[in-house]
């Protein structure tokens, strides 16, 4: 067995470091953040938001503000989606991209005034996003970068609402999926929106860093009983996975398009312009070489990053789950290629994500998992693999929908 | 820390446990505790002949996946079904039911260049302050 520990020297820290050290975190280098991979156990953590209530600290992502008369029509160029169809007090998952169409990044944008957009951006983008933003607005725009100083809290699980509704002051139940909204809470102004990255209900907040230590500590102390745990990074990769979320850097990059990530339901091909839109028409006509799937395995080991993913060299066919989750000794050839995984506690299997040939994506098509030379049977399974709240017949949501395609990044 | 007075021990967190003529091998608590979670164990085959020192069985948590290495050389003479089946005996109960294999000695002395537990003990307790 190795061990690794991080030097942790030179890591930035959030507002809420110091709590996650005195809560007994592993801490973990991400991309330059010292932050908590977990607190007592990936799988546990993961347990509490599905069942109850998980508080993430992700203050490590980079807010950005694009303000001004002309923020909308610009910041509309830049990114996939409609921005015209979000209204005020709404959120929408969108993306960056480059003129080839590959992805800078995927991003939440908050439209909190009429021009007003709060801009989530994953924290290794956070330099380059901001540049990228000011230099393609052009006019009235004025692009910040405001997340110095100021903290995210996402509040994710089934008891969210209740919990939140207690402890703000504000309606919190009344707003909808991807809705946002200013409110006052431990003296200051902060926004409060029903977005996440977990594929179930939840909410994250933004405010001062000073105001967030305080929210944190409410949180945990008022939710406890009811099942509440600090989660960590750990975690979150584990319940995106499970939601069937990319992560930006790791499903998809500057070389991957939204049409092979299986994003295209982003993009807003309508609009007259925006980045990437031509590259994006051409690769519509040309079709793809790769496809963005889920893959689940009856047992076996965790699907990780990098790992192989063969398929019968005869062509795609339904699934044929091998006995004792083996695969046979068919003629196979490498179709594809893993880029998440996990094991799922909520699932009890091992779930992995990844590109595969477009012949071999469809639902049920059998692939072969190459790990450390051995080879598991796996099966092509629609994303999300968990689909939401409904399907563990826990308390209802109120927003009552269910399994949203949803991201922000971790 | 747990670590039982009657185990030999590994710089790399292994315990080998001779009963008869077998050495039962498993992870140590301070090992189970870094890994934390295991949801995946993968055991040699019945009749593999390893050399100490060689990577032999393979841990998996849900971030990563750990080489567990033959403290003595010989051929694995059992191995542990159960565990296979639920990786999480590794986390409940290391030094019993989390057993993972047995070794047929080959070459006996090698039990002499294990740890006892105290050395073992002074080894963790070096590297976690």
């Amino acid at each position: 067995m190795t061990q690794s520990f991080n030097a942790a020297i030179g890591l930035r820290k959030t507002a809420l470091y110091e709590r996650h050290r005195a809560l007994g975190a592993k801490m973990t280098d991400f991309h330059g953040w010292e932050m908590p991979l977990y607190y007592t156990s990936i799988l546990e953590e993961h347990k509490a938001v599905r069942e109850a209530l998980g508080v993430f600290d992700i203050s490590h992502m980079g807010q950005v503000l694009v303000t001004g008369p002309d923020a909308l029509e610009q910041l509309n160029g830049v990114v996939v989606s409609d921005l015209a169809q979000v209204g005020e007090g709404r959120a929408c998952y969108t993306l960056l991209l480059n003129e080839r169409g590959g992805i800078l990044d995927d991003l939440i944008i908050y439209r909190l005034g009429e021009s007003d957009l709060l801009v989530i951006v994953n924290c290794a983008n956070r330099a380059s996003d901001t540049e990228w933003l000011r230099s393609h607005c052009r006019g009235s725009v004025t692009v910040t970068d405001i997340s110095d100083g100021r903290a995210i809290l996402a509040v994710q699980g089934p008891r969210a609402s209740r919990v939140l509704e207690q402890i703000l002051d504000a309606r919190v139940a009344g707003l909808g999926r991807f809705g946002v909204a200013p409110i006052r809470t431990m003296g200051t102004d902060a926004c409060l929106a029903r977005t996440g990255y977990t594929g179930g209900d939840g909410f994250e907040l933004f405010l001062p860093d000073q105001h967030a230590r305080k929210l944190w500590d409410l949180i945990l102390l008022q939710a406890k009983p009811l099942g509440a745990l600090p989660v960590g990074l750990g975690a979150r990769d584990t319940l995106r996975v499970e939601a069937g979320l990319r992560l930006y850097g790791g499903d998809m990059d500057e070389a991957t398009t939204p049409l092979e990530a299986g994003l295209a339901w982003t993009v807003a091909l309508h609009k007259r312009r925006f980045i990437g839109k031509d590259a994006l028409l051409k690769q519509q006509e040309t079709g793809v070489t790769r496809k963005f799937v889920g893959f689940e395995l009856s047992q076996g080991p965790v699907p990780r990053q990098g790992a192989e993913l063969l398929a019968d060299a005869g062509g795609a066919r339904p699934g044929q789950p091998d006995v004792g989750g083996r695969a046979g000794g068919a003629l196979l050839r490498r179709v594809g290629t893993v880029t998440s995984g996990t094991f799922s506690p909520i699932l009890s299997r091992p779930l992995g994500m990844g590109y595969v040939e477009p012949a071999f994506a469809k639902p049920g098509t059998a692939l072969t998992l190459t790990v450390r030379a051995q080879r598991y049977a796996a099966t092509v399974v629609k994303l999300p693999f968990w689909k939401g709240e409904s399907q563990q017949a826990v308390m209802k949501r109120p927003g009552g929908q269910v399994a949203e395609r949803r991201s922000s990044a971790t | 820390m747990q670590v039982p007075e009657d185990l030999l021990y590994t710089k790399t967190h292994e315990w080998a446990r001779r009963a008869g003529g077998e050495v039962a091998v498993g992870i140590t608590s301070h090992a189970q505790e870094e890994l934390r979670d295991v949801v995946f164990v993968e055991l040699p085959k019945v009749g593999r002949t390893v050399k100490q020192g060689e990577a032999v069985a393979v841990l998996e948590s849900v971030k990563a996946a750990f080489d567990i290495y033959a403290p003595i050389s010989g051929s694995v003479s059992r191995i542990n079904d159960a565990v296979a089946k639920s990786p999480q005996l590794v986390n409940q109960d290391c030094y019993g039911g989390g057993w993972l294999y047995a070794i047929t000695p080959s070459a006996p002395k090698e039990l002499e260049s294990l740890l006892p537990a105290d050395a073992y003990t002074k080894q963790i307790q070096a590297s976690t302050h």
